[in-house]
């Protein structure tokens, strides 16, 4: 059996093995930064979330009515004047819809901001401290834990007149770490015991260092669906509590639109305009926060990173679908050797 | 001797384009009806890649790049692996090709009893076969492989590491395959339940007439189990002869560094002699011989060219191959 050697040594030039890394190198910094956008999901996330952020930050200039003015044109459906239609008060929905985003935007936010910070900070320091600050840490949890928030937060809104949105954020924030504080700290146990934290604490890196050099990044994927849950719930909590008339009435959120629906019955009197666009922001909110959650899920964990990129392209120019259990066979040159195929086993028997 | 599974210039890469690393290069290796045949080599030097390659199931971004691997059955024609369907293949693997894992120690599913994890592969291959007899084939097997069928309902946690490596080595015969892989079976086990293990497989093997390709580094394993012994070096085969024959007379320097590296049992004292320096990064291989930088024998065209695996000029006759330039190809010879 003779190999060509030329062809050989053209392949693998006699350069040292450094030599390629570094020539490599520029490309693929590029690459691995919008890594994170070439996955789909998190991509049409990061367009819906962006979307709503921009509508959240100019929606007060752009509306075309004022939201609260009243007008002559009574509970009608959509049209060119109403993209929404209007309210039984002649209020334009389009107007309230818009100016609504910036207050749900900024309670979601801030509240999960608040959450994910108490939660990484007590779950994470409770998991890696263990003995009594464990149990002290835990026990703080466990309390905010059997916490109704949404009660609690009716008392807290009710007892304070006009609450401001940073107030209800605040709140929602502060009873709503408690969950995610027991799974980050269920993970830090996990994770504390691995050998590589064993090693840094063997070589004597400091605590701080350990935390956020080696437990941090493993937790990236649990903080981050944390906080996309904390946001989510704050939203629907902040929307809950005007729709049941709690907070003040003078702003618009998209859960004061759905108080007034349902005051006046708008599901009664088949003005549907009235509450579906108020609700079908609130779904493309929610539906946009879990895509960039799927992503970040696997955009963090390299296995899944690679597996979800299944088709590359071939030197030739030809794509190679990757898939795990069949690996893949390029270009083969060679004559076909038969068509015989494996037989049904009960054939051969 | 009747093949029953012949590799023909098997190529595999990591990787696509420029980028890719090459793991197993044009590798010729032909598996002989009821043999055992061991492939040695350090780590890195492409055994794992060369048998997850001839199977396809390497993991992404494996990709084999050229080559044929040539499956001879029993009584139908023979047929190419890596042209087959995926059906096909799905069919093919198990029935015809099992492999025991590297590892396989941990390759069972902690909450299921053994009695499931071995009829799942019957449910899947003869779904036509009842439940009775598919408990019957998996109680049947064993006691093949030593093992009480009364442990039947037993979860993996509850056998030692032997039980549960002859449970690995059972499951990979429960269709009676022509030809078995095993990579590093062993690694994990002592080397009292090393030698019990193979010994069995051995007289399993002359009783259910299936073929062995043994993957393995340690190559006093192999000298005394197999048949032919194939010694791997940074991707490609190096040299390829009888087992008996690597024992005693290795032609190639690295298969005399291995052979080297532990002591015999008997004979008279020697002094034992590692091979220096690591094994080569596969990136960037060397040019010429890929072990001629750790070679104690490299002479001039050692670097400049690379060597044919080819049958050298022997006087006896042996059916033996190297890949050595200090022992040439005769010309005209393949």
């Amino acid at each position: 059996m003779t190999i060509p050697t030329s062809s050989i040594e053209q392949v693998i030039p006699g350069q040292g093995s450094m030599a390629q890394p570094e020539s490599v190198r520029p490309g693929k910094a590029k690459r691995q930064r919008f890594l994170f956008l070439r996955n789909g999901k998190a991509a049409t996330g990061l367009v819906i979330l962006g979307v709503y952020v921009v509508l959240a930050i100019i929606g007060p200039w752009i509306t075309p009515y004022d939201p609260s003015a009243r007008g002559n044109d009574l509970v009608q459906p959509p049209s060119a004047d109403h993209w929404f239609g209007t309210t039984h008060l002649g209020q334009d929905v389009f107007s309230q819809v818009l100016e609504g985003t910036q207050s749900v935007m900024f309670v979601g936010f801030l509240a999960g901001t608040i959450a994910t910070v108490l939660s990484v900070l007590i779950g994470v320091t409770a998991g890696y401290l263990g003995g009594k600050a464990d149990d002290t840490l835990s026990a703080l949890s466990n309390v905010f834990l059997v916490i109704p928030a949404v009660p609690l937060m009716i008392i807290i809104t009710s007892i304070l007149e006009n609450a401001s949105d940073t107030l209800i954020a605040l709140i929602i924030g502060l009873t709503s770490w408690s969950w995610n504080a027991r799974v980050l700290r269920a993970q830090t146990l996990s994770l504390r015991r691995r050998d590589y934290v064993e090693a840094a604490r063997a070589t004597g890196e400091k605590t701080w260092r350990i935390v956020i050099f080696e437990l941090l990044p493993n937790l990236t994927a649990v903080i981050a669906s944390g906080f996309v849950g904390t946001v989510i719930f704050a939203v629907l909590s902040e929307i809950t509590l005007a729709f049941i008339g709690i907070t003040s009435n003078s702003g618009w959120n998209w859960g004061t639109i759905l108080f007034w629906a349902q005051g006046q019955q708008a599901l009664g009197q088949g003005a549907w305009w009235w509450f579906v666009p108020a609700g079908l922001a609130i779904a493309f909110l929610g539906t946009a926060l879990s895509l960039i959650n799927f992503g970040i899920d696997e955009f963090v964990s390299p296995r899944l990173r690679s597996a979800g990129k299944t088709k590359l392209k071939t030197a030739s120019g030809g794509t190679v679908r990757m898939r795990i259990g069949f690996t893949p066979v390029l270009s083969n040159s060679a004559e076909p050797h038969t068509h015989a195929r494996p037989l049904p086993r009960e054939a051969v028997k | 001797m009747e093949p029953v599974l012949e590799i023909r210039n098997l190529n595999v890469d990591y990787g696509l384009g420029d980028k890719a690393v090459h793991a197993v290069r044009d590798v010729n290796l032909t598996l002989h009806r009821g043999e055992v045949l061991g492939l040695a080599g350090e780590s890195g030097s492409g055994k794992s890649t060369l048998a997850y390659g001839l199977t396809r199931l390497l993991a992404p971004p494996g990709v084999i790049t050229g080559g044929e691997v040539v499956y001879h059955p029993e009584r139908s024609p023979a047929y190419d692996v890596l042209r087959l369907t995926d059906n096909e293949l799905r069919a093919f693997r198990w029935a015809e090709t099992a492999i025991v894992f590297q590892g396989a120690m941990n390759s069972l599913n902690p909450v299921h009893k053994i009695s499931t994890q071995l009829t799942d592969v019957l449910r899947a291959h003869e779904p036509k076969m009842s439940e009775h007899s598919r408990n019957a084939r998996a109680r049947e097997m064993l006691k093949v492989v030593g093992i009480s069928p009364d442990r039947m309902e037993a979860y993996p946690h509850q056998l030692s590491g032997g039980m549960r490596q002859r449970v690995m080595i059972g499951m990979a015969l429960i269709l009676q395959p022509q030809v078995v892989i095993m990579d590093e079976p062993t690694t994990a086990l002592d080397v009292v339940m090393q030698r019990q293990i193979l010994g069995q497989l051995i007289e399993l093997r002359e009783r259910l007439g299936f073929s062995v390709i043994f993957i393995t580094h340690d190559l006093s394993l192999l000298v005394e189990f197999s048949n032919r012994i194939a010694i791997m070096y940074g991707g490609r085969i190096v040299e390829e002869a009888p087992a008996s024959t690597i024992y005693r007379d290795a032609l190639h320097p690295y298969s005399k560094g291995l052979l080297g590296s532990f002591p015999a049992l008997r004979g008279p004292r020697r002094e034992l002699a590692g091979i220096p320096g690591s094994p080569p990064d596969l990136a960037g291989m060397p040019s010429g011989c890929s072990f001629h930088p750790r070679c104690p024998k490299a002479f001039d065209p050692c670097s400049a060219n690379i060597p044919v695996l080819g049958r050298p000029g022997t006087p006896d006759g042996s059916v033996r191959s190297v890949a050595c330039w200090l022992h040439p190809v005769p010309a005209g010879e393949e």
